[in-house]
C-alpha cells in the first residue's frame, strides 16, 4: 500500500500539486485521472522520487520514502516497477538485455535462472519471439510490452505506470490494460496508473482519483464514476460523444 | 556568459561529478562498460585520427623547411622542430580537439538522448546511480585511451612528415631522422601525455554534463551536443595554458 499525504509541488510561481492526498491500495489498479498538464506525472515523479515534492508525505506500506536515507530508499526503488510513457528502453541493448537490466544489476542469480526469467516474463506479455530484437525494431505496443516484462522482472511490490495506452491503437490500447489488470492480481502488487483514456478507466479502475490543477476533486471506484454528481468529472468522463450518447441512456434508464 | 550562471553550471558540474565518482553498482557490469567504451572512443577515433596525424605531421615539416631557408640553419632543424611540434602541441592538443568534437558531441547526444527518452529515469527508479552508471565508464575509458591514441598519433605525425616530406623534397632521410634524435627531451612526452590525462576528464565529463541536463527534445539534444563541444574545446584550451604554464614555464 502507498499513501500520499498532503503532497505540494511548485516550479517556479505555478504550482503543480496542492495538498493531494490519496491511498492507494495493494491489489487493485489506483487509477490517477484528470486532463492533461493537470499534474498527474508530477505526481507520480514525486512518488518514486524523481522529483522532491515541497512538502508531504510519501508512505510505502508505513514507511517515509521522502525521509528515508539514499540506501533505503535503493531498497524501495528495486521494489519498484515502472512503464514509462514511451517505454524508456535502453536503446543500445536488446528486449532480452532490457528485461535482464534489473536482474544483473540487483541479484546474484545464475546465467540460465535469469535467462529462464527473461523467458517467463516476456512469454508473460507474449512477446518470446522477440527476444533479439532492439527497441527501434519494435512497434509502440511491442516497446510498451517489452517495458512492462522489464518492470516485472525483479517480482516488483509496486508498479507504476505512466500513461500506459498513449499512442497505442484500441486493441493494444485493451491488451496493455489487461495485462496490468492481470499482473496486479497475479501478484498482488499496489499499482498506479496516470492515464486520460477513459477505456482504461472503465476497464480496469479499481480505485479512482480524479484530479484538475493540482487539485484531488474526487475520488471512487469504475462503477460509481459514471454516475458520479460532480461536475467537472462528468464534463471530463462525458467528453466524448459516444459517452456523452451512453450517459442519455443511462439517465433514462 | 551571466557570470552568475556560469557559476551555477560550474557548481552544479561539481555536484555531478561527486555524483558520478561513486563506488560502480556491479564492478564486472562497470568493466564491461568501460571495455565498450574504449573501444567505441578510442578505437573508434584512430581512423580520423591517423588520417589528421599523418597529413599534419607532413604540413608542420614542409612549413618548417619553408621557414628555415637559410644557409646558417642546418637541414636537420627541419626534422627537430616537426619533432616538437607533433610532441608538444599537435597530437596532444590538436588531436584532443579533434576528439572533443567528434568524441563530445557523441557523448553529449547519447546521455541527452536517454535523458528525453525517460532512460535517465528509468535508471534513477531501479534505484541506480545513472550519473556514475552512464558517465563514469567513459571518463575511465577516454583517461585510459588518450594517451594511446596520442601516441599514436606522435608516431603517425613523424612517419607523415618524414614520407611526405621526403618525398617533396624538402628534407633528406638523413637529415630528418638526425632531427628528431637531436637533443630529445623525454621529459616533452611526459608533459604531453600529462596534458592528454587531463584532456582524457575533461572531453567525456564536459560533454556529459551538457547531455545529462539537458530539457526538452531532439532540438534540445542537438544544442546540448554543440554547447557540448564548444564548451569542452573552451576547457580544454584553458588547461592547456594552465598545465603549459605548470610543467613548462
Amino acid at each position: 500500500m502507498i499513501e500520499v499525504r498532503n503532497i505540494n509541488k511548485s516550479f517556479g510561481d505555478k504550482q503543480i500539486l496542492k495538498d493531494f492526498s490519496f491511498t492507494f491500495e495493494r491489489g487493485k489498479a489506483n487509477l490517477i485521472i484528470g486532463e492533461s498538464g493537470t499534474g498527474k506525472s508530477v505526481l507520480i515523479k514525486c512518488m518514486v522520487g524523481l522529483v522532491l515534492p515541497e512538502t508531504g508525505e510519501v508512505l510505502y506500506d508505513g514507511e517515509d520514502f521522502l525521509k528515508m536515507d539514499y540506501d533505503k530508499q535503493k531498497v524501495i526503488r528495486q521494489q519498484i516497477g515502472m512503464l514509462f510513457q514511451g517505454g524508456a528502453l535502453f536503446d543500445s541493448m536488446t528486449v532480452e538485455e532490457n528485461v535482464k537490466f534489473g536482474l544483473s544489476m540487483f541479484t546474484k542469480m545464475p546465467e540460465s535462472e535469469k535467462r529462464d526469467r527473461v523467458m517467463f516474463c516476456l512469454e508473460r506479455v507474449n512477446l518470446p519471439h522477440a527476444l533479439k530484437l532492439y527497441p527501434a525494431e519494435l512497434s509502440g505496443g511491442m516497446k510498451k510490452r517489452v517495458a512492462i516484462a522489464r518492470a516485472i522482472a525483479l517480482k516488483p511490490k509496486y508498479l507504476f505506470c505512466d500513461e500506459p495506452n498513449s499512442g497505442l491503437d484500441p486493441r493494444t490500447s485493451i491488451l496493455i490494460d489487461e495485462l496490468i489488470k492481470e499482473i496486479t492480481i497475479e501478484y498482488n502488487i499496489t499499482t498506479v496508473v496516470i492515464t486520460h483514456d477513459m477505456n482504461s478507466v472503465l476497464e480496469i479502475g479499481d480505485k479512482i482519483a480524479y484530479m484538475q490543477k493540482g487539485v484531488k476533486l474526487w475520488e471512487g471506484t469504475r462503477h460509481e464514476i459514471l454516475r458520479a454528481q460532480h461536475k467537472e468529472l462528468s464534463e471530463f468522463v462525458y467528453a466524448t460523444k459516444f459517452l456523452q450518447q451512453f450517459r442519455d441512456r443511462l439517465e433514462k434508464e | 556568459m551571466d557570470p552568475t550562471r556560469l557559476l551555477f553550471h560550474i557548481g552544479r558540474y561539481w555536484l555531478l561529478m561527486k555524483q558520478v565518482f561513486s563506488k560502480p553498482e556491479k564492478p564486472r557490469l562497470f568493466w564491461d562498460r568501460v571495455f565498450y567504451e574504449i573501444n567505441a572512443i578510442g578505437i573508434g577515433s584512430l581512423g580520423v585520427v591517423s588520417i589528421i596525424s599523418i597529413f599534419m605531421g607532413a604540413v608542420i615539416t614542409i612549413q618548417s623547411a619553408f621557414g628555415f631557408e637559410s644557409p646558417w640553419i642546418p637541414l636537420y632543424a627541419v626534422g627537430l622542430a616537426a619533432r616538437d611540434g607533433i610532441i608538444l602541441e599537435f597530437a596532444p592538443t590538436i588531436v584532443s580537439l579533434i576528439l572533443a568534437g567528434k568524441v563530445g558531441s557523441s557523448i553529449a547526444s547519447e546521455i541527452g538522448n536517454m535523458r528525453v527518452s525517460e532512460q535517465i529515469d528509468a535508471l534513477d527508479v531501479m534505484g541506480i546511480n545513472s550519473a556514475s552508471f552512464l558517465i563514469l565508464p567513459k571518463i575511465v575509458a577516454s583517461v585510459f585511451i588518450f594517451p594511446f591514441v596520442v601516441v599514436i598519433s606522435m608516431f603517425l605525425g613523424h612517419l607523415g612528415g618524414f614520407v611526405l616530406g621526403v618525398a617533396a623534397g624538402v628534407v633528406t632521410p638523413y637529415e630528418f631522422v638526425y632531427g628528431i634524435q637531436y637533443d630529445f627531451r623525454p621529459y616533452n612526452v611526459y608533459y604531453s601525455l600529462t596534458k592528454t590525462l587531463f584532456f582524457g576528464f575533461i572531453i567525456p565529463s564536459v560533454s556529459a554534463y551538457h547531455g545529462y541536463y539537458v530539457k526538452g527534445g531532439s532540438l534540445e539534444v542537438g544544442q546540448a551536443s554543440t554547447r557540448a563541444v564548444v564548451y569542452s574545446i573552451i576547457a580544454l584550451l584553458l588547461f592547456n595554458f594552465i598545465l603549459t604554464q605548470l610543467l613548462l614555464a
